[in-house]
């Protein structure tokens, strides 16, 4: 259903168009250029179009065509290690074909249409098949074995079924009433894709960073959320989980951020190794680049091409992760098309609908059985800008209402380069409990016990500070004062991580438990010398202590550790002679 | 080559038809009807009745009605003007003889010296570099401040501006950046390109006066917007100023530094000009779109990959009423790599230059640092020095309610060194140009009179290679 008509008006990325049939979220080209664009508004008969590239210098009166069909993103084999722009145009052939600047209407497909792939069979002639059923495999990348699904909505019984190399366009698969099928599915970005069902997260998600394995967990199918000011470590959080989680496939978008961020990703993930498969990060990852000074509709556009990327991938069988830096980004793109559309503006001149685009963004996430019966999981990690840091504003709120885990960022905490600067009292995880089982049988019987603790130590802590601050450090009883220096430990050794410490980025289950297990015996031992009557400054003064705290900087750090264990038993056995012959001589004046 | 006439003239030179349409003018825009379709941003002139022109850009436009932006303001103008549409967005003649040279914030000279010979004319809002053509910035910049150096470093291709306050010594601190910046060891093409925007004119001057005194001027190009010259035109100032820049760095293979000054003067247009059009306001009056279109000027800041120049941003940014929770610092910081903070307590304490190292930030200081680069423990030294001052800053607050002497020894070190840390890594000369050596030889010094315990976030290796107790 192609139809034509003609741009009536043009006000930055909205135009309105004029003599033309379309539906809500039709794609049309806009303009002589043939601008891509989706219409987002229709009233009486003109349509409101929101175009994906810049508009300068086009007129009303230019022509526009209709394409008929929603905004779609091409999802085969060949997703992987691409980096794609909000509508999933590859960046390299954009620059292939307008060079180091974006300039404006070129069109590019999202998958190579030409290259040749290994199709392996895994169904034969006669097999029934349905709606997610794997057909056959590809070798995507040495990482990633891409499993070619049928369409969710088709069904049938397998004809014929090829194997060989292929296009992404070429049929594999015949079903018996005629139907071809070809390895690439083209899917409207704005509709979630199908499930079976939705199952309870009960994994965690181990990111290899001590704050958030330790003691805000998100589980793998999980929503978190981090909000901070400019500067706290969004990006940097968003960038390590990128690169550490044990996820499958990493969906990361760069929403209306830095270009320089996504370069560095770029530069960087091909050189790091997965910790679980040793191969390159890049082998696992699809980018999607539309920074801040790239057109504002395509980077509203951007979360929706990813999460649909990222749905594709979890009906495979597959865990992915997806990270938006930052959803406020997104949502300022709603704002300035709504206010453009001239919509009443809710609060903080955002749309009225708003919190409902949060909703179903992060209700795409999930462990799901597949239609096929597989089970995948989509967890979400969202960065929130709030302005002026103040998580009060619409963004954030709307935000924490949805997800389960709450990273704070503080910016106090990195002003003092108390990195990742996690808020450790704010922030929460609803996950916890669920996980508990998890980790009695992979990490620890005590992990749960030992990490309860260090949070209520945490909390002591900080009612203990609000003391000191009247009264001074040294007014405090010993013991509150050991506590003091236990809680300092735990901040300092478990949970600062330096990201660009080549050791120290990636803390695996069993060294975090270790490091949590040593601060603890450490703690314990204090106590008891404390009770048996050792001063409070010479407990402060033993080296073990401080050595502990360079543990986890060290490549051999089983050997590091028991270093430092075996110097704390020996410091603390010579504390209880000294004491005991102390008391021994005092005792016979 | 034939004279190509300046920035604006192309279309006047052209016959096109004259419109005398306007329905409204209101604040710095006019609304025009029945025009043949004009097209989206296209640039506009305008003729008054005396025959002066100003000029104007398309905001709006339908098939019933034109809204137009007018630069120069729209004092003078009634109904009876005629309006032409030249047909092209607002382009900048450019050409390497611009350096030398000072421009009006529209591009027209200023000197009294002749037209620029374009060797191109350049759409001055520029596209965007694609990502994936991006070269991550890593080229170490020496700009001879401690502060920055040592704790907030600069690479070449970042955008880092100074947010500042009203008093403060922004300017003394970007000339002497201007003066002294260089990557170590590299004697490559280098350019300044500053952009004044709604500053007074003595502040120009002083600018003006230093370019000349130390000869920077023959390697800069100069644009002013002064306080007295059109609100509006600022919105395309910052756009000349980085539109000669990437011309200059991409075509020319030169390092080219940008000082925009003063962000602020540029946002309070830019408001101006949303109230004008009656746009809802988001935050404090700011139009929503604030962040967008400031990305739209810091963004063209970096390296392309096979690209032999490079443009570095450092703007000059004043806080209003020192709050860097306002939209402008805040908007600002969310997009630039990192910021220079000037304390007005530090000034008041009479330390040159008063930077606070705590709320500043350099995000791409890991990338410039390190071995092969600086030297390996520069990181390490960094946080350990920012941990500490940190640390004894907040005891000062303390030690004014308990005293000193109820501190720990530990806390009593802490404090020390925060005064000591400012007195003299933070203070140094005007024309004191500290190399990174000398930088990471103070820091050192200072840690040392810290208990080796603290020094948690150095590795051993270093302590044993680069403590003055240790040092051979
Ligand atoms: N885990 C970390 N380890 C070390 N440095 C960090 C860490 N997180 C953040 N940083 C530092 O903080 C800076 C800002 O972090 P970033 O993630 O870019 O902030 P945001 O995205 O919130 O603006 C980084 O450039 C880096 O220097
Ligand atoms: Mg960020």
């Amino acid at each position: 259903m192609v139809t034509k008509g003609e741009i009536y008006r043009i006000s930055g990325p909205v135009v309105t168009v004029q003599g033309i049939n379309t539906s809500m979220y039709d794609v049309v080209k806009v303009g002589n250029e043939g601008l891509m664009g989706e219409v987002i508004g229709i009233e009486k008969d003109k349509s409101i179009v929101q175009v994906y590239e810049e508009t300068a210098g086009i007129k009303p009166g230019e022509p526009v065509e209709n394409t008929g069909l929603p905004l779609s993103v091409e999802l085969g084999p060949g997703l992987i290690e691409s980096i794609y722009d909000g509508i999933q145009r590859p960046l390299p052939i954009l620059k292939d074909k307008m060079g180091d600047f974006i300039e404006r209407g070129v069109t590019a497909d999202g998958l190579d249409h030409e290259k040749l792939w290994e199709f392996k069979p895994v169904v034969k002639a006669g097999d029934k098949v349905s709606g997610g059923v794997v057909i056959g495999t590809v070798q995507e990348t040495p990482n990633v074995e891409h499993r070619v699904m049928v369409p969710p909505n088709v069904s049938g019984t397998v004809d014929e079924i090829k194997s060989g190399e292929f296009t992404v366009l070429d049929t594999v698969c015949t079903l018996t009433d005629g139907k071809e099928i070809q390895m690439m599915q083209k899917w409207p970005v704005r509709m979630p894709r199908p499930v079976n069902k939705k199952l309870t997260p009960n994994v965690p998600l181990i990111t290899g960073q001590r704050i958030l394995d330790g003691l805000f967990p998100v589980a793998k199918g999980g929503t978190a959320a981090i909000p901070g000011p400019f500067g706290s470590g969004k990006t940097v959080t968003q960038q390590q989980l990128a690169k550490w989680s044990d996820t499958e496939i990493v969906v990361y978008i760069g929403c209306g951020e830095r270009g320089n961020e996504m370069a560095d990703v770029l530069t960087e993930f091909p050189e790091l190794e997965d910790p679980k498969t040793g191969r390159p990060l890049m082998e696992r990852t699809v980018l999607i680049a539309n920074t801040s000074n790239m057109p504002v509709a395509a980077r509203e556009a951007s979360v929706y091409t990813g999460i649909t990327i990222a749905e594709y991938y979890r009906d495979m069988g597959y865990d992915v992760s997806l990270m938006a830096d930052s959803t406020s980004r997104w949502a300022e793109a709603m704002r300035e098309i709504s206010s453009r559309l001239e919509e009443m503006p809710g609060e903080e001149g955002y749309p009225a609908y708003l919190s409902a685009r949060l909703s179903e963004f992060y209700e795409r996430a999930g462990r799901v059985e597949s239609l096929a019966g597989l089970g995948g999981s989509i967890t979400i990690i969202g960065a929130v800008s709030p302005p002026g840091g103040d998580f009060s504003e619409p963004v954030t709120q709307n935000t924490l209402r949805i997800v389960k885990v709450f990273w704070a960022l503080d910016a106090k905490l990195a002003q003092r380069r108390h990195f990742p600067s996690i808020n450790w009292l704010n922030s929460y995880s609803l996950y916890t409990k669920g996980l508990t089982d998890w980790y009695n049988e992979n990490v620890s019987p005590d992990w749960v016990k030992l990490r309860d603790n260090a949070m209520d130590l945490l909390q002591q802590e900080s009612e203990l500070q609000d003391i000191v601050q009247l009264v001074g450090s040294d007014a405090l009883p010993p013991d509150q004062q050991l506590t003091l220096e236990i809680t300092r430990l735990i901040r300092e050794i478990f949970l600062q991580q330096n990201a660009f410490h080549p050791v120290d980025t990636f803390c695996p289950m069993d060294r975090q438990f270790k490091l949590m297990d040593t601060i603890q015996k450490f703690g314990d031992k204090a106590h008891a010398a404390l009770d048996s009557g050792v001063m409070i400054n010479d407990i402060i003064k033993l080296e073990s202590k401080d050595e502990l705290s360079k543990v986890r900087f060290d490549d051999d750090f089983d050997g590091a550790l028991k270093v430092v264990l075996d110097k704390m038993d020996k410091e603390f056995d010579s504390l209880k002679s000294d004491t005991y012959s102390s008391g021994v001589s005092e005792g016979a004046e | 080559m034939i004279l190509i006439p300046q920035v604006f003239q192309r279309g006047l030179n052209e016959v096109t038809k004259e419109y005398k349409t306007i329905t409204e003018i209101a604040g710095p825009l006019i609304f025009l009807e029945k025009t043949e379709p004009v097209s989206y941003n296209e640039l506009v002139n305008i003729t008054l009745p005396d025959g002066t022109t100003k000029r104007g850009q398309v905001l709006d436009t339908s098939h019933d009605k034109v809204v137009v932006q007018v630069f120069e303001g729209t004092g003078g103008l009634n109904r009876q003007c005629g309006v032409r549409f030249t047909g092209e967005t607002i382009k900048l003649p450019v050409s390497k003889d611009m350096l030398g040279r000072i421009l009006s914030g529209s591009g027209e000279p200023l000197d009294g010296g002749p037209r620029i010979i374009p060797e191109d004319r350049l759409d001055i809002n520029g596209a965007a570099i694609n990502p994936f053509s991006r070269m991550p910035p890593k080229d170490f910049i020496q700009t001879g401040i401690s502060t920055i150096d040592g704790t907030n470093t600069l690479v070449r291709g970042q955008k880092l501006p100074i947010f500042s306050g009203s008093g403060l010594p922004h300017n003394e601190i970007a000339l002497q950046i201007a003066r002294q910046a260089k990557v170590p060891g590299s004697e490559e093409d280098f350019a300044v390109v500053f952009a004044a925007m709604g500053i007074t004119n003595e502040e120009a001057q002083y600018f003006m006066q230093d370019f000349e005194r130390t000869g920077a001027l023959e390697r800069a190009v100069v644009f002013l917007n002064l306080a007295n010259d059109p609100a509006v035109e600022r919105l395309i100032t910052p756009r000349m100023a980085l539109t000669a820049a990437e011309y200059l760095a991409y075509e020319h293979d030169m390092h080219v530094l940008v000082i925009l000054t003063d962000i602020t003067n540029y946002c309070e247009a830019l408001r101006q000009m949303g109230a004008a059009r009656e746009e809802v306001p988001g935050r404090r009056g700011y139009p929503g779109y604030m962040y967008t279109d400031l990305a739209s000027l810091y963004e063209r800041a970096g390296v392309i990959k096979g690209r032999k120049g490079s443009v570095t941003q450092f703007s000059i940014l004043s806080m209003p009423g020192d709050d860097i929770t306002h939209p402008i610092p805040d908007l600002s910081g969310y997009i630039t790599e990192g910021q220079i903070v000037i304390s007005r307590e530090l000034h008041r304490k009479g330390i040159y230059p008063p930077i606070n190292v705590l709320p500043s930030l350099s995000r791409l200081m890991n990338s410039g640092i390190g071995e092969g680069r600086t030297r390996e423990d520069h990181k390490a030294v960094s946080d350990q020095m920012y941990a500490a001052y940190a640390e004894g800053k907040d005891l000062r607050g303390l030690v004014a309610i308990v005293g000193k002497d109820a501190l720990s020894d530990r806390d009593k070190k802490l404090l020390e060194f925060a005064d000591m840390f400012e007195d003299r890594f933070v203070r140094q000369g005007v024309d004191e140009d500290r190399d990174i050596e000398t930088t990471l030889a103070i820091a050192w010094d200072l840690l040392a009179e810290l208990p080796e315990s603290l020094l948690v976030r150095v590795d051993n290796k270093f302590i044993e290679k680069y403590h003055p107790a240790h040092k051979k």
